[in-house]
């Protein structure tokens, strides 16, 4: 039974819910980040330097959000090719982001930062890791649109599950830009 | 799966595509008809929201069962301590060694009996039930705004029950560090037997239930924002609705900050991380953490814990409105002042979670300043107290189980609330707090109460739920029993509070100054067996009714004005066979121009005004 196309409504409840959604993700992240802010004013504190490799994901998630966009224009104007090949390539630039990620997390690990401790490095894997499981979760997202588009049975010109996505995926792209400033000028 | 329910309603959606929307099927247009379920697609991984409440429901009652068993246990041990009970030992070997309840088997019973009340029964089998059965019924909705995810936020519920329960029977026990968990007793697994293998699936558990409440939060907002019938303006809205709305986006918000909390205890106690440790010796030995912060946890928890409460009681409150007003048959008073003060006590919840750490060494100044917004929640609470009374201020009152529940609630909800205009001064808190004065006061005012509501709301949409009625008689003995026992129970923990006798000790034998309440002691444990066995009672009435109660054989039993009964007895998946009805008017029609009610569903009179 498809509920949701029966109901008269300005936005789609499943837009809407996505971004309640976005604003509980923001809740975890700022209860996190608040925490990394009062324990930054306390002893024992220790600084980090940022990895190289996270300026590389950075830019990678930045494209990402540009392929999605035009992925999202390319659906719109029905030119499916294109469409495919986009959110392809936003695949490949989301798992580029977290391998980079990674990269990133074991050269501060061979640095020296473990988990035993507690200044930046700690609160980094913690809160990084946690932005990665939401990137995972977009490029599992994305992936089963994909695949949708390439081997679904009838032409579905729905855009709503798209855009979602697309939503989500500039949501998690902004909030790795929030949580960079606190790698970058607090850490 | 694209059926077409309402084949009008459907084409507008799909403007802009024009011909080429291909998947939907042109064989459904008389909308109840349904594919053949298999028993598993009904009544184990259903979508359907009206058995996703029914499941919460008795989920959430096999939950109350074993928080209510645990403090029986824990009232056996207070109120005779020289006793022994050997058929304990039996059950429970090496925990109740010799027929007496040992130190860790009560703390672990004190802290699950917290957890389990406070997040399984009252959060997942309050808000899980009646969110899920209401909402598209009040609202006039086929079903929630993404079903899938419904049936989701039901199974982690069910996958954090699971490894809750699983937790009691691991060799050193389920967690015991109280149920707020605070470090540094929960982040050190040497710290004490409760704090080992119990406490991290604990930490698992209430992870999930995080989980099951975002996805059933989300959903419950989307739903009640975005899917409601032609003509429900939101202030046509039953007041049921607003409560869990405002629930909801209290859920929402406040949730994942406990998450994250989580995350970093679940960090500290197997990564080997500071953020909450530092300088600690744990049996003569030195431990390497520093420079972490206990205070830290307590923010993070409390800022989902002060909330928490008002997830609570706001759905139950919102309960008590509808039922109260049906049975009395008036509308709701000052039904915008209901609205108000809901979305008050909202905002208000976010600012006060500092006056649970009084004593914790914050800055007093910082404390009369959360002092200042505590007391604030005395304003929106008192107006919606007022507003209870003045709706059964001569009113038509039918003396119904839900009525005398939801009369209940008001009692219960006064008598705890005054309390809590001693517990949020924080000079008073510098007596007061850790004592019986503080059990007393949250039992009454959240456990209690959210109780009463919680029955106030079973046994009036019971019939909606099963298409027959709880027994009557059965009820009353329920109400009067768990009335008088709540109070008798309660109100001398007040005393005790007083006196300075602290909450969570195992044993005051040695203790003179409070021999004096070795008797008021068994007293309290004789009323807990009592009700314990009361509530006992009401289950079997449960599940009994569902088979054999009388056959509800009216739409609308109760003479109610929503739209839930204007489905039929026993719906099925899509709520209302035909269109969705369309909605004229406001949810409080009851004793207007000479009628006993009005439905939502009646068009307006010529010259009637609009509501």
């Amino acid at each position: 039974m498809d509920i949701v196309s029966n109901q008269r409504q300005k936005i789609h409840p499943h837009k809407f819910t996505l971004w309640v959604a976005i604003g509980s993700i923001l809740m975890m992240f700022a209860g996190l980040t608040s925490a990394y802010i009062v324990k930054s004013n306390q002893a024992n504190w220790e600084e980090v330097e940022t990895p190289v490799a996270f300026w590389f994901s950075t830019a990678a998630i930045l494209l990402s959000s540009l392929t999605m966009q035009m992925a999202l224009r390319a659906f719109k104007q029905r030119s499916m090719r294109h469409y495919r090949q986009l959110v392809a390539a936003t695949v490949v630039l989301g798992i580029a982001f977290v391998v980079l990620q990674w990269t990133g997390f074991k050269w501060l690990w061979d640095n020296g930062v473990r988990f035993r401790g507690a200044g930046a490095g700690q609160f980094l894997y913690i809160i990084a890791g946690l932005h990665a499981i939401h990137v995972l979760g977009g490029i599992v997202t994305l992936t089963v649109i994909f695949l949708k588009a390439f081997f679904g049975k009838s032409r579905n010109y729905n855009p709503v599950p798209v855009e979602v996505a697309a939503t989500y995926w500039h949501f998690v792209d902004l909030l790795w830009l929030y949580l960079l400033v606190f790698f970058v000028w607090l850490a | 799966m694209n059926e077409n329910i309402n084949p009008n309603v459907h084409t507008e959606t799909h403007t802009g595509h024009g011909g080429l929307h291909t998947d939907h099927h042109g064989h459904d247009h008389d909308g109840h008809h349904h594919h053949k379920q298999s028993f598993v697609s009904k009544y184990i991984f259903s979508q359907d929201h009206k058995t996703i409440a029914k499941q919460f429901l008795i989920t959430g009652m096999l939950w109350a069962i074993v928080g209510g068993l645990f403090s029986v246990l824990f009232r056996l041990q207070l109120a005779y301590p020289d006793e022994t009970f050997p058929i304990l030992e039996t059950f429970f070997g090496r925990w109740a060694k010799g027929g007496q309840i040992q130190p860790e088997f009560y703390y672990a019973l004190i802290t699950m009996h917290g957890t389990v009340l406070v997040f399984f029964v009252l959060t997942g089998g309050l808000s899980g039930t009646f969110a899920n059965l209401l909402i598209p019924l009040q609202v006039g909705a086929r079903d929630m705004a993404s079903p899938f995810m419904n049936m989701l936020s039901y199974w982690f519920f069910f996958l954090a029950s699971v490894v809750m329960f699983s937790s009691l029977f691991v060799q050193t026990g389920p967690a015991a560090g109280g149920w707020t968990s605070y470090p540094p007793l929960s982040a050190l697994h040497e710290a004490s037997i409760g704090s080992k293998a119990g406490m991290d699936m604990w930490i698992i558990s209430m992870a999930l239930f995080v989980v099951s409440s975002l996805l059933g939060g989300l959903n419950y907002i989307a739903t009640i924002l975005n899917m409601r019938t032609k003509g429900m303006s939101m202030t046509r809205m039953p007041l049921t609705m607003w409560a869990i709305l405002f629930t909801a986006i209290l859920g929402v918000l406040s949730f994942p900050v406990l998450l994250s909390g989580f995350i970093l205890l679940l960090f500290d106690r197997n990564g080997g991380t500071s953020f909450y440790l530092s300088d600690i010796v744990v049996n003569g030995k030195i431990l390497p953490n520093e420079g972490g912060s206990a205070i830290l946890y307590q923010h993070l928890f409390w800022f989902l814990g002060h909330p928490e409460v008002y997830i609570i009681i706001l759905p139950a409150m919102g309960l008590v409105s509808e039922v109260m007003s049906v049975n009395a048959r008036k509308p709701i008073f000052g039904y915008m002042a209901m609205v108000g003060s809901l979305l008050a006590i909202t905002i208000l919840a976010f600012l006060v979670w500092a006056h649970h750490m009084f004593v914790s060494g914050l800055n007093p100044f910082l404390g009369s300043v959360f002092v200042l917004l505590t007391l604030l929640i005395a304003i929106p609470s008192a107006i919606k107290v007022f507003n209870w009374i003045t709706t059964i201020w001569r009113g038509n009152i039918r003396f119904t189980p839900g009525m005398m529940f939801s009369i209940g609630f008001v009692s219960l909800f006064i008598s705890g609330g005054l309390t809590g205009i001693w517990l949020g001064n924080s000079t008073l808190d510098i007596h007061l707090h850790d004592t019986y004065f503080v059990v007393a006061h949250f039992h009454i005012v959240m456990g209690v109460s959210a109780f009463f509501g919680m029955f106030a709301g079973v046994y009036h949409w019971f019939p909606k739920m099963f298409g027959r009625y709880l027994n009557n008689t059965l009820a009353y003995i329920h109400f009067w029993v768990t009335l008088a026992g709540a109070y008798l129970i309660f109100w001398p923990m007040h005393y005790q509070g007083l006196a300075g006798v602290p909450r969570r000790y195992l044993d005051f034998r040695l203790w003179s100054s409070f021999n004096h309440f070795t008797d008021l002691n068994k007293m309290i444990t004789i009323v807990s067996i009592i009700v314990f066995a009361t509530q006992l009672m009401f289950v079997f009435n449960f599940f009994y009714s569902i088979f054999k109660g009388r056959k509800v054989r009216s739409t609308n039993p109760w003479g109610s004005t929503t739209l839930e009964w204007t489905t039929p007895i026993n719906p099925g998946h899509g709520n209302w066979p035909g269109e969705i009805p369309e909605v004229h008017r406001w949810a409080y029609d009851y004793a207007k121009d000479g009628r006993d009610f009005i439905p939502q569903t009646e068009p307006l009179n010529p010259g009637e005004s609009k509501h």
